[in-house]
């Protein structure tokens, strides 16, 4: 998954970062027009929201109150203008500010997303870490085997499955809500399931590949400690295809954290999204998508600034 | 006087079968250099990194003897060899280019070595790796402590290499062609580098190359390997002036000497391949190649002595 | 062990296949048939299970085993097809833009970025409450968002394959860019695109399972394998076996078919690292 436009171009870290930086704002604005589009190709808004019950008249009267007789090229700008200084709009459903609804609900989504890379960089890690040490052993296939495992399970069967034996069985968790904070736990291990293959893989080939090399060997001829010789010498350089990938994890996670929010009844900004989807509520739609493009965005240009704090190479011109 | 490292019929072999190293022994003793020569895969490096206990997972290793100064190095643990690695004895490799570590500067790299095995501060250990990196010959050692290795040249790296490994005083450097990825102006000065430092520490150094030029300037003492045996050793003089083994002097005839190679006489080169040596493989490795080969060199032959100190794995030397 | 492993995959997606294939022959009852009189029934081994329904019955009475049966020939067909369609697109574009290079493929490259950054379940949802909720929208819908690791692929191995000696010769022997294209590269990086299909595949049945769990996937009463589970999940805290059927019908699904691919990424010499 690396080196999507991650790939360090010759010139210096400031071209480098610039050219990041005209990138992220061509795809942030080929995102507004595909979340535009969305909503207006495929179908008629207006008789979409007006409901199955509408008269034309209804939708003759929605159609004028939300603009939507103009021109759509008309549309789309009124609508990115706003939207670039941060006016999302205004939800139907709620009647109020796009903006307003969902930075309400923003902290529970981020929350949860925090919760699951954390969970499933503290797994992956140290198991691919084991299993490059123990490269081509049983351990290393059994570790292979959580990975597949992860990768197979479906996130909202698992949410479900883990409801019915910790949360009602053993009655160790709540099932559903964030009043405490233990309420974030469940979601998260699902939400981290799903990382888990991915960054477990990763960090076993970067560690099998560092190990191999010959500042390893030169850190054992010096006498160095298993220790330092794994966590310090190998584990720093693998890390890097790990940040990129933790970092794309994590927008994935985000963007995936509406079946996790609606299975647990988290009101963050996925369960919004599934709501506003339902009740044809599109201004929310539109904006939680462009949101999340945005933080995939952000999230991998910090993964490209903390590669060039972690590979000096990179750093220097 | 005892010999810093002895190594008596050391075998290694390689999960896959193969037998690397068939019985090898040597001395290297105090201020002395020692040259391990023969072609790539002839067991070389196995033997160094037997020494060092830095084989690959899965090779097996034993000897009858193998000490260092007063430790038995076939009994030691791992973790107790990790406290004599880069302590009394240290390694340098081939690729300076990618033997030190890419994410930590110069100093970072060394100092963790002092401060491993001396328990010392970590400014002690910037003033030492500063006091060697200009003993190399690295100008400006302040601000090249702060360096990261790609922003070193290959001839600076291995300089740096050398410090790191001499960060703690050993009693025994083993180098791994350490010049063979050099351009050859670099080459000279890290050899020149090397018997400087020799001299004036009193170093133990095995040195390991393929390049017979190097072992004339370079050794007091040599062993010719190939196919995983020792098959002469002894003083370099005695071994280029009377060389009797005949894949010695094979690998002689194969360099010109200036002043003494007739221009137009064709270089020497040993015709056929090394065979693949199994644990079960019995008699001269060499006799395929061997234009003196008789029905003598399938059967066992042990160590003859030429001379004292030089000995020989041929059937032709009368035992 | 990995042979094993290989074939294990081989036998679960071999007998799913068989069993999406024969679903008319091979189920005991009609999948949509309800019975009032005998709703959730528990399956056979367990206390007061009937034996005329193996895996017991749903909250209508339908027979889970039938249904499990029909629910296989979506899974089957919702994968196979979105494979073709995102395999399709994501190959054209991975290999016109590893084979030009250049400004089309930082077109291309581009592409990959910005559908990297549309959050996929929430687009896919958003495309279906739209048109309305049919097979035909989630097979199209998936398989244009699924598309960007197979051009990923596509393209960097197209980039390999480019200099290879004999497309070379092909090239200044004057050969026709499609032929270039379809005879000499293609060849070269189907092995590659064929594990990165075992891979989408398991994901675009997983994707399917979950649009159909939040009711925006295949319509009832199609039994697609997330709809049964989300129809369960109301009476799953008093028997818990109704969403652990199709759950677990769904892992084993896509466990197996990542076990082939596994299988086949070492049988065709493709590399681990992406």
């Amino acid at each position: 998954m690396r080196g999507i436009g991650a790939a360090p171009y010759a010139g210096s870290m400031l071209t480098f970062l610039f050219r990041r930086l005209v990138l992220a704002a061509l795809v942030c604005l080929t995102v507004l027009v595909v979340a535009f589009a969305l909503t207006r190709l495929s179908g008629d808004l207006a008789v979409s929201m007006a409901g199955p019950n509408g008269t034309a008249e209804d939708v003759a009267i929605i159609r004028k109150n939300y603009g939507l007789d103009r021109p759509l090229p008309v549309q789309f700008l009124d609508w990115a203008v706003n939207a670039a200084s941060g006016d999302l709009g205004r939800s139907y459903l709620y009647r109020a500010p796009v903006s307003g609804l969902i930075a309400e609900r923003l902290p529970i989504t981020f929350c949860l997303g925090l919760t699951g890379l954390t969970i499933a960089l503290l797994t992956a890690i140290p198991l691919g870490i084991v299993s490059a040490m123990k490269e081509g052993t049983l351990l290393d296939r059994g570790i292979g085997l959580i990975a597949l495992i992860g990768q197979a399970m479906p996130s909202f069967w698992l949410g479900l499955v883990l409801v019915i034996w910790f949360g009602l069985k053993l009655q160790w968790l709540p099932i559903s809500g964030t009043e405490t904070w233990d309420g974030y736990i469940m979601p998260g291990i699902v939400l981290a399931f799903s990382a888990i293959p991915a960054l477990l893989r990763l960090t076993r080939a970067g560690m099998i590949e560092a190990l191999a090399s010959d500042y390893i060997r030169t850190a054992r001829a010096n006498g160095l400690s298993v220790a330092s010789i794994v966590l310090k010498h190998a584990l720093r350089n693998a890390a890097m295809p790990v940040v990129s990938v933790a970092a794309v994890q994590l927008g994935f996670m985000l963007g995936g954290s509406i079946v996790i929010e609606t299975v647990f009844a988290l009101h963050g900004v996925g369960y919004l999204a599934w709501e506003s989807i339902n009740k044809n509520d599109f201004p929310v739609v539109q904006a939680v998508v462009l949101l999340l493009a945005m933080i995939y965005i952000g999230l991998t240009l910090a993964a490209d600034m903390m590669n060039a704090v972690l590979d000096p190479r990179l750093r220097a011109g | 006087m005892k010999p810093v490292l002895e190594i008596e019929n050391l075998r290694v072999g390689f999960p896959d079968g193969t037998a690397a190293v068939r019985g090898v022994s040597l001395r290297v003793g105090r201020g002395e250099t020692h040259c391990l020569v023969g072609e790539s895969g002839c067991g070389k490096s196995v033997t160094a990194l037997a020494a060092m206990n830095l084989l690959p997972r899965g090779a097996t290793r034993s000897a009858d003897v193998m000490r260092f100064h007063d430790e038995d190095l076939t009994r030691l643990s791992e973790r107790q060899t990790s406290r004599l690695r880069g302590a009394r004895m240290a390694m340098i490799f081939q690729e300076p280019m990618t033997s030190l570590n890419p994410a930590y500067t110069i100093g970072s790299q060394m100092t963790e070595v002092f401060q491993r095995h001396r328990h010392a501060t970590r400014a002690q250990g910037m003033d030492r790796a500063a006091e060697l990196l200009e003993r190399v010959g690295i100008t400006a050692p302040g601000m090249r402590l702060a360096q990261y290795p790609h922003q070193l040249s290959g001839g600076l790296r291995q300089r740096t290499m050398i410090a790191m490994a001499l960060m703690c005083d050993p009693e025994l450097l083993i180098a791994d062609e350490p010049t063979t990825a050099l351009d050859v102006t670099v080459q000279a000065q890290i050899l020149r580098l090397l018997q400087t430092l020799q001299r004036e520490l009193g170093l133990a150094v095995l040195l390991i190359t393929h390049d017979l030029g190097i072992v004339a300037r370079m050794a007091q003492r040599v062993s010719v390997m190939y196919a995983g045996q020792v098959v002469e050793s002894g003083s370099a003089a005695d071994l280029f002036g009377a060389p009797t083994h005949p894949y010695t002097r094979g690998l002689l005839a194969c360099i010109p000497i200036p002043g003494k190679t007739p221009r137009d006489q064709p270089l020497g080169s040993i015709p056929g391949s090394v065979p693949k040596t199994g644990a079960e493989f019995a008699g001269c490795a060499f006799r395929d190649r061997c234009t003196y080969a008789t029905a003598d060199c399938a059967g066992t032959i042990p160590h003859r002595t030429v001379a004292t100190d030089h000995r020989t794995l041929c059937t032709m030397v009368p035992a | 062990m990995k042979r094993f492993s290989t074939l294990f995959g081989m036998t679960i997606v071999g007998a799913v296949v068989l069993i999406a294939l024969c679903a008319d022959f091979l189920a005991p009852h009609d999948p949509f048939a309800q019975d009032l009189m005998a709703r959730m029934i528990p399956p056979s081994w367990m206390e007061s299970g009937s034996p005329l329904h193996l895996f017991g019955t749903d909250q209508l009475g339908r027979d889970y085993l039938s249904r499990l049966m029909y629910g296989a020939r979506i899974s089957v067909l919702i994968g196979v097809l979105t494979v073709v369609t995102s395999g399709l697109i994501g190959t054209a574009l991975g290999v016109t833009g590893g084979y030009f290079g250049g400004r089309v493929d930082d077109i291309v490259m581009f592409a990959i970025t910005c559908r990297l950054a549309i959050p996929l379940i929430l687009v896919a949802l958003t495309v279906v409450a739209l048109i309305g909720s049919s097979l035909t929208v989630v097979v199209m819908t998936l398989g244009l968002l699924l598309w960007e690791r197979f051009a990923v692929v596509a393209r960097t191995t197209t980039m390999q394959v480019r200099n290879i000696d004999y497309v070379a010769a092909a090239r200044a022997a004057g050969a026709s860019t499609p032929h270039i294209l379809l005879r000499e590269i293609l060849p070269n990086i189907l092995s590659h695109l064929i594990v990165i299909a075992t891979l989408e595949m398991a994901l675009a049945i997983l994707l399917e399972a979950a649009l159909s769990f939040l009711g925006l996937g295949v319509p009832p009463p199609l039994p697609s394998w997330g709809l049964m589970i989300a129809e369960a999940k109301d009476y799953m805290f008093f028997s818990p076996w109704v969403i652990m059927v199709p759950g677990v019908a769904l892992f084993v699904l896509v466990l197996g078919i990542n076990l082939l691919g596994d299988g086949l990424r070492d049988f065709l010499g493709v590399s681990q690292r992406r």
